[in-house]
């Protein structure tokens, strides 16, 4: 319980007034002034500072366990179709059910068939089996914990009260739950590509439209594909944050988002509610596929894209109205 | 710029030493379920005071802290923390408040260093420059240094709760708001802790503190206010709290059943014998009648005098109940 007199000397650093801050609280006034004055500094940079919440959140995020395993069970799904595709191919029987169809819709098929010809195709075969639950799914659980999380755990308070400001530790969540959809998209693509240059062989690319384009191109596409699956994410994203700022229960949150992703996937399939569908945040997700064409085909590109951003908009505000208002209980 | 706001809150500090650090008008808390947790309540905490926040469980303390803290909004009512309205100005009030309210909660999968660089780093007024030596600081300050890159699941509650006051001095603050700061603390760790406060107390820090310890409101606090069931019903100097309390006459004798009876006799009201300690209410005369009256009884006297109210004796007389549970 010793005392350390001198705190912000050792940081080189330090300007005039946190020294005086961290070194001399024993009289009343001055330790006084000196903060204020502490405070007075600080508002000039205050919005570098500000990130500095960003930083922490995401180091936070990536640093636990359940956030790796998300990450880990991601990675191996290209892992098991790129064998499975291999092993299939060895047998010699043909492609047309692989194992990437079952979740991958109308485009799945077309594009595992071309992974023994070119391992690029395991990049969109792995991000086409992934994107209607997987990746998903992951979002959920990252979002739904985000607030609930922190409010079932008590740390909500401290955070408040540090004061992060509930508008600021808002937006921090959703710019941390979308850098998790894109980090999330990118390990796919990338676990995709290494097994798929490991397995098969690389080279030119036969588009959805027929055409050929290079390999660098491909790649291109690649990761234009990425970014579009990763923006396809944010209307979940923001659904996520939304049920996360209702509950206390971050398994709660957690449990309610997954279910209204599966809810949302299986209305999107009943012919009756046809009139519905285009509100469905997952009813333009495969558009992606179209970026595979030649010329690309933007029109459900688009509105996917419109989608996303009216349901980060809607939930957005929602959260933001919930979340300002609520009282912290925990 | 920086001198100038360095003036202002020079001249602020000093009309503030007269000041209250905290005032509520009338603050009250319905909650949705129609339950009252706080009603019309009337705090004022002078500045530098100690202050001790009493009441049983249940009698709104924690809501009015974290009314104060701005996490619950008042059904009706203000708070002034700092001189500035809660909950609009949180964003310039609470860097300068250092707060533990219902214990600790931490990030058990992060070190005990790597919490408290968290929590700083969601105060945007708090320089990324210093913040490692801060930290570092606060950790030597609570006895955690050597504990400061273990896990903090495997904390015990004792070094969890010095961790979560290392959070509370991150920075230099006007204001310290602590609830059941020793909790969970050995009796080493609880004096740890007291010397804390008063040390941080006699620095000019105004020290806001709940508990259910009584004595150790006593040793510790200048002030207290004494909460039952959502309402406040006293505040001020402790000494004067303690006094407001009658004391007790006691007569230790080896004949405990005469000296009750001449006691009676003479109008003292209440009187309970234990062994050879005759104790009453005193009445309202020279109490050295009463010994005269008791020796003229033929009662042998080994020893009189009034004991002094104790602060609990006050409490059970305000609140007409121990530490229960309020309905």
């Amino acid at each position: 319980m010793s005392r350390v007199e001198q705190g912000g000397t050792t940081a080189g650093g330090a300007t005039t007034s946190e020294v005086t801050t961290t070194s001399d609280v024993t009289t009343t006034p001055d330790a006084t002034t000196a903060s204020h004055a502490g405070a007075g500094v600080g508002r000039a940079p205050s919005l570098v500072w500000t990130f500095g919440l960003f930083r922490s959140e995401l180091v936070t995020t990536f640093r636990r366990w359940r956030t790796l395993a998300l990450l880990a069970v991601l990675a191996a799904v290209p892992i098991l179709v790129g064998i499975a595709v291999k092993i299939e191919t060895g047998d010699g029987s043909s492609m047309g059910g692989g194992p990437g169809g079952g979740g991958g819709g109308g485009e799945g098929p077309a594009f595992i068939a071309q992974i023994t010809n070119n391992g690029l195709f395991l990049v969109f075969t792995a991000l086409a089996a992934t994107l209607p639950f997987f990746l998903p799914m992951a979002v959920g659980v990252v979002a739904g914990d985000a607030i609930a999380g922190e409010a079932g755990g008590g740390t909500l308070r401290y955070l408040l009260v540090a004061p992060a400001g509930r508008t600021r530790l808002l937006l921090t969540k959703y710019a941390t739950v979308m850098t998790f959809c894109l980090v999330a998209t990118l390990v796919v693509a990338a676990s995709a590509l290494a097994v798929g240059a490991l397995l098969f062989p690389l080279g030119e690319v036969t588009t959805i439209s027929g055409t050929r384009i290079g390999f660098g191109e491909g790649l291109f596409r690649a990761l234009l594909i990425a970014l579009a699956v990763a923006a396809s994410l944010i209307g979940i994203a923001a659904l996520g944050l939304f049920v996360s700022t209702l509950t206390n229960s971050g398994i709660a949150a957690m449990a309610t988002t997954v279910g209204l992703l599966i809810t949302v996937q299986i209305l999107d399939q009943i012919p009756q509610l046809d009139a519905l569908h285009p509100y469905f945040f997952s009813h333009y997700w495969l558009s992606f596929a179209d970026l595979m064409r030649e010329p690309v085909y933007w029109d459900e590109l688009q509105r996917n894209l419109g989608l996303q951003a009216l349901y980060a908009a809607v939930f957005g505000s929602a959260a933001w109205a919930r979340f300002t208002s609520r009282d912290i209980t925990t | 710029m920086q001198e100038q706001s360095a003036a202002d809150t020079g001249a602020g500090g000093r009309a503030a030493t007269g000041a209250a650090v905290i005032s509520t008008r009338a603050l009250t808390k319905r909650y949705r379920g129609g339950q009252l947790a706080v009603d019309g309540l009337d705090l004022t905490v002078p500045a530098g005071s100690v202050f001790g926040f009493l009441g049983p469980n249940g009698s709104g303390k924690t809501t009015t802290i974290r009314m104060l803290m701005g996490l619950i909004e008042p059904t009706s009512g203000t708070a002034e923390v700092l001189g500035r309205p809660m909950p609009l100005a949180a964003r310039t009030v609470l860097p300068e408040v250092g707060a533990l309210i219902e214990g600790p909660a931490l990030y058990g999968f992060l070190s005990g260093r790597d919490n408290l660089l968290r929590y700083d780093a969601a105060d945007p007024t708090a320089d990324p420059r210093t913040r490692r030596a801060r930290v570092g600081v606060a950790l030597d300050r609570v006895g955690l240094t050597a504990a400061a890159g273990k896990k903090a699941k495997a904390y015990s509650l004792g070094m969890k709760q010095r961790l979560g006051l290392a959070s509370a001095l991150l920075r230099p603050r006007r204001l310290l708001v602590l609830d059941e700061p020793t909790n969970g603390l050995d009796p080493q760790g609880m004096r740890e802790i007291r010397a804390l406060v008063r040390e941080l107390a006699s620095d000019g820090t105004t020290v806001f503190l709940s508990s259910h310890l009584l004595d150790e409101i006593e040793q510790v606090c200048s002030h207290a206010a004494v909460m039952t069931q959502g309402r406040l019903i006293t505040q001020g100097p402790v000494a004067e709290l303690a006094a407001g309390a009658r004391g007790r006459l006691v007569v230790t004798t080896p004949d405990p059943a005469d000296a009750a009876r001449v006691l009676k006799e003479q109008g003292v009201g209440d009187v309970v014998v234990t062994e050879d300690r005759v104790t009453g209410e005193p009445p309202d005369r020279d109490l050295a009648e009463l010994n005269a009256a008791l020796v003229t009884a033929g009662v042998r006297v080994r020893g009189f005098g009034v004991e002094r109210a104790s602060l609990e004796d006050a409490f059970v007389a305000l609140t007409g109940e121990g530490f229960d549970v309020a309905g």
